[in-house]
C-alpha cells in the first residue's frame, strides 16, 4: 500500500507540468496555430521563475507564497516569449513548425550563456524548500489525505485549479466557442464577424502563460527549484505535445493522458521500491526510457484516428476564401 | 419611382485580366424572390460578394432604402440586415447546429454562454418557416439539406431581411430542392427579400418573381418571370438559342471495349461490400449510363474501375487486356480516359497552371520531355492548341492557375485533356454537375461525339434528364448491385425512378436468360 501512496505522491507533481503545458498547446492549436515551441516556452518560464526564486529566497517570505508569485512571473515570461510565435505565425504568416523549432533552439543556448556569464554555472540553483510534508487537516483524511495532501507540492492543487478554469473557459464561454471556431473553420468565424487574428493571438498567448507556468512547476515539482540549460525540461514540452494529441485536444482527456505519462515516468524512477520489477535485474536506464517510448507507441497507434483541429497550421488569409 | 430595398447601381469590379462586373445594376424589391441568372463566370458571385462586403467595387454605388451605404466587410452587410448562404457552407463541423447559429452573436452574461434563450428563439424560427433541424446535432453528422437549413436559420436568427442564396440547389437532392424553393417563397411572403443565384432555369420559373440576367460580366436585362419563358431566359443568358433536346445520330455498335466481370469492392464506410458482384460490357459506339441515387456504390465502383482503389474480386478487361491489377498510368495508356466526379480533388491540380494540367496525362511522352526535362515549348504549344480546340476560357491563357478558373472551364480543361489522348473508353462521372446550361450542352455534345467516333462511353449520372437523353443504355445501381438494364427509348422517368429507389428490379442475368 505504501508503494501505491508513494507512486501517486510522486506522480502528481510530474503530471501537473505536462497537464498545464498540454492545455496550453490545446488553446493554441484549437485556435489554429501549431505550437511546437512549447518546450522553449516552458524553459523560458522555468528560467525566469527560478531566477525570481533565486533573488527572493533570502527574504523571509513563505515558500508557498513564493510559488504563487513565481508562477505569475513565469506565466508572464511565457506570454512574452509566445508573442514571438504569434507575431511570426499570425501577423507574418510564417511557417508555424519552423518558427516553433527555432524558438525551441534559442532558449537552452540562451540559458547556458546567461548562466555562465552571471552565475558561472550551467543554470540557476536555488536553495528553497517548496516541499509540503503534510497539509493540516486535509492530510489527516484516511486514504485521500495520504494520497493527495501529504508529501506533495502546492503546484498540484494549482494545476488542477487551472484545469477547471480551462474547461470552463473552453466550453462555457463566448471566448471559448469563438476560439474553437477559429481553429476549425476560420472563414466561417470571419463571416460572422469574429476577428480571427485576435483569437489566434489570444490562443497562443494562453499557451504562453500556461506553458511558462508549466515550466516553472516542472522546476519546482521535479527539479526542486533548479533550472539548467543542458537538460532543460527534459523534453517535457514535446511530451506535452504527445499528451495533447493523445488527449485529442480535449481538456479532460489531456488530464488522463498526462497522468498516464507521469505514471510511467514515476514508475521508471521507483523501480527499486517495487520488488517484482527490481528482481528482473534490468538496468534502470531502460525503465527511464519508458515515457518516451510510450509516446512513440501511443502516437503511432492513436494518430490514425486522431482528429486535429481542421485549420491548424494554415495561416489565415482573408483574401483566400 | 418604385420602392427598392436594395439598389446596386452601375457596379464595376475588375480583377487582374478580367472585368468581372461591367456597369451592372440590380434592384431588389421588398418581399420578392429575385433570381440572378448567368453562366459560370458571368459575374454573379462577384456581384453578390460586392453586396455582402467581400469585395469592394471600383465604381458604382449601393443604396439601402434609397440611402447610399458603404459595405466594406461582412459585418457592415450584417448590420444592414444582409445575410448570405454561401455555396460552400460556413459551418464549423464539430459544433452543434445551435452553436453554429449563435456563433458571432452569442447571447451571454459576462462572457458565459446562455444557450437556453437562443435555443427557444431558434426553435421558434424553425417552426415558423418549416426549417426542420435538430439543434444539438453536430454539423458533421447531419445531411447537406439540414446544414443548409442551419445556414438559413443563421440569417434569420440575426434578423436579416435581405437573404442571398449562392447556388443553393447545386448540392441538394430533388426533394430537398423542392423544400428549399418552398421555404424561399415563404420567406418572401413574410416580407424578406430573397436574392437567388442560379443557372437552373426550371427553378427560376418555379420560384422567382423577377430575374436579372448577366452574361460575361455585362448586364443583359431584368425580366418579370410571368412575362417570360425558359427559352427566352436561356437566350438572354447564353446569347444564342439552346436546344434542350439532344440530337443523336444512329450509330453502329461495335465490339466490346470494356468488360466488367463479377466485380466486388469493399466499402470504406461500413463492413459490407459497396459494390456487389456486378458485371456488364461497354461496346464501342454506345453511351452506357450507370444511373442511381447517390451513395449506391457508384463512387466505389468507379474508383475500382479507374484504379484509385482495389477490387476484392472480379476482373476488368479493357480492349482485350486484363487491367484488374494495373496501375492507373497503365490503364490510362491502355485506353481509359476518366473525367472524375470531383474535379478539384481528382481532376486538376488546382495550384498548377492550365498548361501543366493539360499535359498531366502525357508529360512523360517523348513529345513533351527529353531525358526527364520538360520541353516547355512543346507543352505551351500543345496547351494553346487544346485551349483553342475546346474553347477553354481563362484570364491569362495557358499560365492561368487552375484554381482561378470557373467551374465550367475547369471541366472543359479536363475534358480536353482526357479526350485528346488516345482512348477506347471514356469514363465520365457526373460530368455536368454544378454547370450551367451552356456548359452542359457542350459536354453532352462532346460525349456524343466520342460515341460517334466509335469509342465507348460509361457515364455515371444522378440527373434523370441526362440519363434519359444522353444514354443508349441504362444500368441502374441500387445498394451496390445492378438491378436493371433499361432502354431509354422504351422506358419512362417514373419507371427509372422505381428501379433507382429499389422498388423494382430485373437483374441483368435474367435479361441474358430471356435472350
Amino acid at each position: 500500500m505504501s508503494t501505491v501512496y508513494y507512486l501517486i505522491q510522486n506522480m502528481l507533481p510530474v503530471a501537473i507540468p505536462l497537464l498545464l503545458v498540454a492545455l496550453g498547446g490545446m488553446f493554441s492549436e484549437r485556435s489554429g496555430i501549431v505550437n511546437i515551441a512549447l518546450e522553449g516556452i516552458m524553459l523560458f518560464g522555468a528560467f525566469f521563475g527560478a531566477l525570481f526564486v533565486f533573488f527572493i529566497q533570502k527574504s523571509q517570505i513563505d515558500p508557498q507564497v513564493i510559488i504563487l508569485i513565481g508562477m505569475v512571473v513565469a506565466g508572464f515570461s511565457g506570454l512574452i516569449y509566445s508573442l514571438l510565435l504569434s507575431f511570426a505565425a499570425v501577423t507574418m504568416k510564417a511557417n508555424q513548425t519552423i518558427t516553433g523549432v527555432s524558438l525551441n533552439m534559442l532558449i537552452p543556448a540562451a540559458i547556458l550563456l546567461f548562466s555562465k556569464m552571471f552565475f558561472n554555472s550551467d543554470g540557476i540553483t536555488t536553495n528553497m524548500n517548496f516541499y509540503i510534508r503534510k497539509v493540516p487537516v486535509l492530510g489527516d483524511i484516511p486514504f485521500i489525505g495520504e494520497m493527495f495532501f501529504q508529501k506533495t507540492y502546492l503546484t498540484v492543487v494549482l494545476g488542477l485549479f487551472f484545469l477547471v478554469i480551462s474547461v470552463i473557459v473552453f466550453y462555457k464561454t463566448r471566448f471559448g466557442l469563438r476560439l474553437r471556431a477559429c481553429g476549425e473553420h476560420p472563414q466561417a468565424a470571419d463571416s460572422v464577424g469574429i476577428n480571427v487574428y485576435f483569437m489566434r493571438y489570444a490562443g497562443v498567448s494562453i499557451s504562453g502563460i500556461l506553458g511558462g507556468i508549466g515550466g516553472f512547476f516542472y522546476s519546482v515539482g521535479v527539479l526542486d527549484g533548479n533550472v539548467n540549460g543542458h537538460t532543460g525540461v527534459a523534453g517535457f514540452g514535446f511530451l506535452a505535445l504527445a499528451v495533447m494529441i493523445f488527449g485529442q485536444w480535449k481538456p479532460i482527456r489531456i488530464l488522463l493522458a498526462a497522468l498516464f505519462f507521469a505514471f510511467l515516468r514515476t514508475l521508471a524512477y521507483s523501480v527499486v521500491l517495487i520488488p517484482f520489477l527490481d528482481n528482473l535485474g534490468i538496468n534502470q536506464t531502460y525503465y527511464k526510457m519508458l515515457p518516451y517510448i510510450a509516446t512513440m507507441v501511443v502516437l503511432a497507434f492513436t494518430s490514425r484516428k486522431s482528429r486535429a483541429p481542421k485549420a491548424e497550421g494554415i495561416p489565415y488569409d482573408k483574401a483566400l476564401r | 419611382m418604385e420602392n427598392y430595398i436594395v439598389e446596386m447601381l452601375n457596379i464595376t469590379k475588375e480583377f487582374p485580366g478580367i472585368i468581372a462586373n461591367d456597369n451592372i445594376t440590380l434592384n431588389l424589391k421588398k418581399g420578392e424572390v429575385h433570381a440572378l441568372l448567368g453562366e459560370n463566370g458571368a459575374g454573379k458571385s462577384t456581384l453578390v460578394s460586392v453586396l455582402f462586403g467581400l469585395y469592394q467595387a471600383e465604381k458604382g454605388e449601393i443604396k439601402k432604402n434609397g440611402k447610399e451605404v458603404k459595405i466594406n466587410n461582412p459585418n457592415d452587410a450584417n448590420d444592414l440586415g444582409i445575410g448570405m448562404v454561401h455555396q460552400h457552407f460556413k459551418l464549423v463541423e464539430i459544433f452543434t447546429v445551435l452553436e453554429n447559429i449563435i456563433l458571432g452573436v452569442e447571447p451571454n452574461t459576462l462572457g458565459f454562454l446562455q444557450k437556453t434563450d437562443a435555443r427557444k428563439k431558434v426553435m421558434e424560427l424553425s417552426g415558423k418557416y418549416g426549417l426542420k433541424i435538430n439543434p444539438d446535432a453536430l454539423i458533421e453528422e447531419i445531411s447537406i439539406g439540414m446544414q443548409q437549413r442551419a445556414e438559413i436559420l443563421k440569417m434569420l436568427y440575426r434578423e436579416n431581411e435581405i437573404l442571398i442564396f449562392d447556388e443553393p440547389t447545386a448540392v441538394l437532392t430533388p426533394q430537398e430542392i423542392k423544400e428549399l424553393l418552398k421555404i424561399m417563397r415563404d420567406l418572401a411572403q413574410e416580407g424578406k427579400s430573397v436574392l437567388f443565384i442560379t443557372h437552373k432555369l426550371n427553378e427560376i420559373i418555379e420560384v422567382a418573381d423577377r430575374c436579372t440576367v448577366l452574361r460575361k460580366g455585362k448586364y443583359i436585362g431584368t425580366v418579370d418571370i410571368k412575362d417570360t419563358t425558359k427559352e427566352e431566359l436561356s437566350r438572354m443568358m447564353v446569347g444564342r438559342d439552346i436546344s434542350f433536346n439532344i440530337e443523336k445520330k444512329l450509330t453502329e455498335v461495335k465490339e466490346v471495349v470494356l468488360s466488367v466481370k463479377n466485380v466486388t469492392v469493399p466499402s470504406k464506410l461500413h463492413k459490407n461490400n459497396a459494390v456487389k458482384n456486378i458485371s456488364f460490357d461497354v461496346r464501342g459506339g454506345e453511351i452506357v449510363c450507370l444511373a442511381g441515387i447517390d451513395g449506391n456504390g457508384q463512387t466505389e465502383f468507379i474508383s475500382a474501375l479507374t484504379g484509385l482503389e482495389k477490387v476484392s474480386s472480379g476482373t476488368i478487361i479493357l480492349g482485350g487486356k486484363d487491367i484488374t491489377k494495373s496501375s492507373i498510368r497503365k490503364r490510362s495508356v491502355s485506353g481509359m480516359s476518366h473525367i472524375p466526379e470531383d474535379r478539384h480533388k481528382h481532376g486538376l491540380i488546382l495550384d498548377y497552371s492550365l498548361e501543366e494540367n493539360l499535359v498531366l496525362q502525357r508529360y512523360w511522352q517523348p513529345e513533351f520531355q527529353n531525358k526527364g526535362f520538360i520541353r516547355f515549348h512543346a507543352v505551351r504549344n500543345y496547351a494553346e492548341c487544346l485551349i483553342k480546340k475546346y474553347d477553354v476560357r481563362s484570364g491569362q491563357g495557358p499560365i492561368t492557375m487552375a484554381r482561378s478558373m470557373s467551374g465550367g472551364n475547369q471541366q472543359k480543361a479536363i475534358i480536353a485533356r482526357e479526350i485528346d489522348k488516345d482512348h477506347e473508353v471514356l469514363v465520365a462521372v457526373q460530368p455536368t454537375r454544378g454547370l450551367d446550361v451552356g456548359a452542359v450542352e457542350y459536354i453532352h455534345k462532346q460525349l456524343i461525339s466520342r460515341r460517334d467516333c466509335g469509342k465507348g462511353v460509361l457515364l455515371v449520372s444522378l440527373e434523370l434528364d441526362e440519363v434519359m437523353n444522353v444514354s443508349d443504355r441504362i444500368l441502374v445501381m441500387y445498394e451496390g448491385e445492378i438491378v436493371g438494364e433499361l432502354d431509354p427509348k422504351k422506358t419512362t422517368v417514373q419507371e427509372l425512378g422505381l428501379y433507382m429507389s429499389g422498388a423494382k428490379r430485373n437483374t441483368v442475368k435474367e435479361i441474358d436468360n430471356a435472350e
